[in-house]
């Protein structure tokens, strides 16, 4: 599982760290590495950028993982290059900013988009596989997902604009539903996709969500 | 007018409908010219639904003119900008204002239309929307909770026959009319043979079908159709038809087409119905009924 991420364009990352001189930037040597967003290499591009900037960039550091426990210890080691700048550009998804934000009263500032939680099939190649919709419904549609794999996320078959086994959106995409027909019918499980879904509940877990594991 | 759509699909003959598109923006003179021209020659006229997504004056309204101009109206209902509670208010607000058809479908997608930022809801597919009208009609709403007032409608869904792969298509039609659906009105057809094949297969399901004649205007949009547009198929030798046409004739010769596809449907019986999308041309509609030998269809 990876959460996958896009740089924000160097006009925006500009447009947060007005009034801000000093920059402290954190990289993560897990996800936004392997998408080559805020890795190591992707730090250093950004500091050379915030100097033809005109920021002064105080130190810089990639957490193994952004978003665990570590990356306590991994702030108090860089302590005074992080007290001695104004902000915190963090080059991780949105838990590592968010990580961040918990341990250090300085502004976090995000240099990434968090786009989705996927996996990569092939280099470079990243697909959603899950939006976490609290009633998992794999067991019914062969293992694929209709909420993501389905532009509209349909749960009782294909929608009109299905075409050639293509989605209506876009023809180099696949149709969800013809992909879930395909794999029931060599399973011998088409009375399954026979079968009525009802609507979702889309309350299960309250937000701001949260759950305790006793 | 004489009869109400469910009376007119029940009565055993051969029904039409058609449909208008509402304006974008609150100029609704043409809109009201094409249900002056359409309701006493047709049973009933669709009223789209922010087609193709791009946003319109609401189907509802156009459903509402056509109830005022005496005329059968069926309100087509996408389950793409709503969500529950926002469908179940529409259909309660229908229902009092003596709207009695309703046409359930998912909807096109977002990013095809004009507002390409905008949030799809698709909370409900149409499935589950045929569903919730059947749950609204027994005196309950979606969340279980007693109606003062219920409703009543008669009401349909859409298939498309040249679909492929068609598997998963018809698995979805048999879930609609195992949701209530009573009517089908079907994307365009042209193929009558391969459509003809369709209904042998739809036949043994209650329900009534009407296909749907897209009046074709030039081989050009024939052909246009036939690589963009899911789920039609332009046989080639009615685009040559439409190619041979002389200048200036091509409208007549897709009002012939049309025309003629629908009088060999009813002739041999081989749906209940039509149902007639003229797509910007809707004064031409009455020709194509005169075309089909239906001349006077209401009276
Ligand atoms: S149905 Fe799809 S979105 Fe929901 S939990 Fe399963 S994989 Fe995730
Ligand atoms: S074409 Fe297939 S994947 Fe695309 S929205 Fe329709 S059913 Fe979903």
């Amino acid at each position: 599982m990876k959460s996958i991420t896009r740089q924000k364009s160097l006009e925006e990352v500009e447009h947060q760290l007005e009034g801000l001189e000093r920059v402290y930037i954190i990289g993560c040597g897990t996800c936004a590495t392997m998408t080559r967003t805020g890795g190591r290499e992707e730090v250093l591009d950004m500091k050379e950028r915030l100097q033809e900037m005109g920021k002064m960039v105080t130190g810089w550091t990639v957490i193994p993982t952004a978003c665990d426990d570590m990356t306590e210890a991994s702030l108090n080691e860089n302590t005074g290059f992080i007290q001695s700048a104004d902000c915190i550009l963090v080059m991780s998804c949105a838990l590592g900013v968010q990580k961040v934000g918990s341990y250090i009263s300085k502004p976090v500032i995000p240099a990434l988009d968090t786009l989705f939680i996927g996996v990569e099939d092939g280099p470079g190649y990243f697909h959603e596989v899950c939006d976490q919709c609290g009633h998992c419904v794999l067991g019914y549609t062969a293992g694929i997902c209709p909420i993501t794999a389905c532009h509209k996320g349909l749960l009782n078959g294909p929608c009109g604009g299905t075409n050639n086994g293509k989605c209506e959106v876009d023809k180099e995409k696949d149709c969800a539903w013809t992909l879930i027909y395909q794999r029931l019918n060599e399973q011998g499980r088409l009375d399954l996709m026979r079968k009525y879904q009802p609507v979702k509940n889309s309350q299960i877990v309250l937000r701001p969500r949260v759950t305790i594991i006793s | 007018m004489a009869q109400s759509f469910k009376e007119a699909l029940n009565s055993g003959k051969f029904v039409v409908t058609s449909e208008i598109g509402p304006p974008k923006g609150t100029n609704i003179e043409n809109m009201r010219h094409h249900i002056d021209i359409l309701k006493d020659k047709v049973d009933a006229i669709n009223v789209t639904d922010h087609q193709s997504s791009v946003m319109r004056f609401p189907s509802i309204g156009g459903c509402l003119e056509i109830k005022e101009h005496g005329g059968e109206p069926i309100l087509q209902m996408t389950c793409r900008d709503r969500n529950q509670l926002a469908l179940q208010a529409e259909l309660l607000l229908a229902y009092t204002r003596g709207i009695r058809n309703v046409l359930c479908l998912t909807g096109d997608a977002v990013p095809v239309g004009d507002h390409k930022e905008a949030k799809g809801v698709f909370e409900l597919d149409s499935v589950q929307l045929l569903r919730a009208i059947r749950q609204m009609e027994s005196g309950k709403d979606m969340g279980g909770n007693d109606l003062d007032g219920s409703v009543e409608f008669c009401a349909g869904a859409i298939v498309t026959p040249e679909a492929n792969p068609i598997e998963p298509q018809l698995i979805k039609f048999e879930k609609k009319i195992e949701a209530g659906a009573e009517f089908i009105q079907t994307q365009a057809i042209y193929d009558l043979d391969n459509f003809a094949k369709f209904m042998d297969y739809a036949r043994q399901y209650p329900v009534k079908i009407l296909a749907g004649i897209v009046l074709l205007v030039s081989a050009r949009m024939a052909k246009y159709m036939n690589e963009n547009v899911p789920g039609i198929f332009v046989p080639q030798h009615l685009i040559d038809e439409m190619a041979e046409a002389p200048k200036g004739e091509a409208l007549n010769k897709g009002i012939e087409i049309a025309g003629r596809m629908i009088a060999e449907l009813k002739k041999y019986s081989i749906c209940d119905g039509v149902h007639i999308m003229a797509i910007g041309r809707e004064e031409v509609v009455p020709d194509i009924l005169a075309a089909a030998g239906i001349d006077n269809h209401n009276k």
